[in-house]
């Protein structure tokens, strides 16, 4: 029998990308995904499944499934397409529920969670690069810095509590790339990039493809414990921009929300509360822990922002010409399980 | 017009995964790299470096007309904990040791401060991209053992800067001792280094504690620069001008510990004892220096 993984946040671009490499490896037999709506990326064997935000229905699935691995890859760790209410339900309530139904289950032996580098904040006091042993220097204030470590404190006390499951967390640096909807992407697409007047802090950057493989990295072997994941380089904020070819934006680096309002409000640059405290002091992370367990990057910091600055000129070039996928439910089922269906399904995009 | 959109679509995608291949075009052991600037991963940045050496130099030659001693102790490979005793409202050995060690040797130095440096904008960007790094232990580890780069430190923090003239040249309590215990982690030498000439450049008159916690600084300081300067100079500018003390500096021997590095905690007896030895000896070499010194402003 094949393995049989079973991956939350399906519909985020991480849980559909991990399921996609999931179904190229003929080890894997089966894969479900469970989102809170439709998948936005072709899948081809993928079982996707509908659930609440608090992923309420988990451990029927899990126990009807016997699934081997799951993957939970649903953590919201930037607020800027999210609203900060549902937060607490999604990453807290969720993460609670799922451990629950995999601390019930007999077959689950792996448990990989995505978290964040926000765990470790953003202040002056701070270390220039966190390891994963590192405490959080300053006291966590927003509201998905607090949700996160919470999220974190259920996963170590699930740890400790069910030690033939190996459980590996990974904590992500912040994401840049084409199909990721950050607010640094978000600023960075319109070629702008808001800076704090008289701050240049260094930051890290992940490339969307090292994201995935490394989650992928995490379920294929056996690695266990917390990990950083960051994109080689610490960047200066300023530096980021001239990669990207982003035209600055100068905000007043006090009472910013309410000097810049103008600018914020009127959506011409997005601002996140986290994204605020980046800006000021930025956040350094020691990335070598996965590097001696055998993971290589693909790209470093600079080269993510590089990569992600020609497809985006590409893209603003060309206009956005890519079909939208569309998950058609009747159909995809259809095509899985209907015994007329004889041959290889011919998908459209291909 | 349906019809165009996959067309388009597939040209995307083959130029997508040509840059892909562009961008990717090194090995999967080597990510590239595309930075742009030299700063580097502790914000020091050598061009800068260079830039705001080369202003402060006239201040370093003339101004000052810093003279080293035994310079040739600080080695020219190899990490090392440099400590030194601190002093003037707004201390300037900090850049003139810095300054002479990246002058004479060519290496760059690394300032350990308080964090609070990295909370001021504008300046705290310059003061980190000149070498100043908050005097974090991981920092301090990562500069000296990983690097192997040269570091200062000031163990007497704000509370040598911030003493009244009339206490001058009178050593502080060397924190926790802390320096000694990164340099052991580190397995780096600690050389002390004594300093002569900062009291003299802004001595402190007396403070004001009220108007200090209003504005959040660690110390609010009436200098006698601001006495003598403000009817020719104006307030602020009176504030930031040193007065022209001759600077003299020496290297005291180097001192390395006799204990394996990386190991998790020191004895705080040992610990405690090298930061007293270290503070009384570049205590005696400022007694001696003194006991030498004719006139503060020549030397």
């Amino acid at each position: 029998m094949g393995r049989r993984i079973l991956i939350t946040g399906i519909d985020t671009f991480w849980g559909s990308m991990t399921a996609k490499s999931f179904e190229a490896d003929p080890t894997v037999e089966t894969i479900i995904g469970l989102g809170t709506s439709d998948p936005k990326v072709e899948l081809e064997r993928t079982e996707c499944l509908r659930a609440d935000h608090s992923y309420s229905i988990v451990s029927r699935i899990i126990k009807s499934t016997k699934v081997d691995t799951v993957m939970h890859t649903f953590m919201v760790t930037e607020t800027s397409a999210f609203s900060g209410r549902m937060l607490n339900e999604n990453n807290v309530i969720g993460t609670m529920n799922l451990l629950a139904a995999v601390g019930g289950s007999p077959s689950v032996k792996k448990l990989i969670v995505k978290s964040s580098s926000l765990v470790y904040g953003s202040s002056p006091q701070d270390p220039y690069f966190f390891d994963e042993n590192s405490k959080r220097p300053s006291l966590a204030k927003l509201r998905i810095e607090k949700s996160i470590i919470e999220a974190e404190s259920y996963v170590k006390d699930f740890a400790q509590d069910n030690p033939h499951i190996t459980v590996t967390l990974l904590r992500f640096s912040n994401v840049i790339g084409e199909n990721v909807t950050t607010a640094i992407t978000k600023n960075l697409k319109k070629r702008i990039l808001p800076y704090l007047f008289g701050f240049d802090p260094s930051i890290h950057l992940i490339d969307e493809e090292d994201v995935v493989s490394a989650l992928v990295f995490a379920a294929n072997s056996d690695l266990e414990g917390i990990y950083n994941v960051a994109g080689d380089e610490r960047v200066p904020w300023s530096e980021i921009g001239s990669i990207a070819a982003a035209r600055p934006i100068p905000l007043f680096a006090y009472a910013t929300n309410l000097i810049s309002a103008p600018l914020i409000k009127s959506g011409i640059v997005t601002i996140t509360p986290e994204l605020m405290d980046l800006m000021k002091y930025g956040r350094g992370i020691n990335n070598t822990k996965i590097k001696q367990a055998g993971f290589s990057y693909k790209y470093t910091t600079s080269a993510a922002v590089a990569k992600f600055c020609k497809l985006n000129q590409l893209r603003i070039n060309l206009g956005r010409a890519k079909p939208e996928y569309k998950y058609q439910k009747e159909i995809e089922s259809f095509f899985k399980h209907s015994p007329a269906v004889i041959g290889e399904s011919i998908t459209s995009n291909e | 017009m349906y019809m165009e959109k996959p067309t388009k679509s597939d040209q995307i995608k083959s130029v997508e995964s040509k840059i892909v291949k562009l961008v990717d075009k090194v090995g999967d052991n080597e990510p590239e790299s595309y930075r742009q600037s030299d700063v580097d991963r502790w914000g020091r940045s050598e061009s800068i470096r260079k830039l705001t050496g080369k202003l402060f130099d006239p201040m370093y030659t003339k101004y000052f007309r810093a003279e080293w001693e035994g310079l040739e102790k600080i080695p020219t490979k190899g990490g090392a904990l440099l400590v030194s005793n601190h002093a003037g409202a707004i201390p300037p050995d900090a850049p003139v040791i810095m300054h002479g060690i990246e002058k004479e040797l060519n290496r760059p130095v690394y300032g350990l401060a308080d964090f609070w440096f990295r909370t001021l904008p504008i300046a705290g960007t310059l003061w980190n991209r000149g070498g100043g790094v908050p005097a974090h232990p991981s920092n301090a580890y990562g500069i000296l053992h990983d690097d192997q780069q040269l570091a200062l430190v000031f163990p007497e923090g704000s509370k040598g800067p911030s003493k009244l003239y009339k206490e001058r040249y009178q050593l502080r309590r060397f924190g926790r001792g802390g320096f000694v215990e990164i340099a052991m982690k580190s397995g780096v030498p600690i050389i002390p280094i004594a300093v002569v000439g900062a009291e003299e450049a802004m001595p402190i008159l007396t403070k004001l504690p009220s108007i200090s916690k209003a504005l959040k600084l660690p110390y609010f300081p009436i200098t006698l620069n601001q006495v003598l300067l403000t009817p020719f100079l104006g307030p602020i500018l009176a504030s930031v001008a040193y007065l022209p003390a001759k600077f003299k500096i020496r290297v005291l021997d180097p001192i390395h510990f006799d204990v394996p590095p990386d190991q998790a905690r020191y004895s705080k007896t040992k610990i405690l004892d090298e930061s007293e030895n270290i503070r009384l000896r570049i205590q005696d070499a400022i007694y001696d220096m003194l006991a030498h010194r004719k006139n503060p402003w020549l030397g």
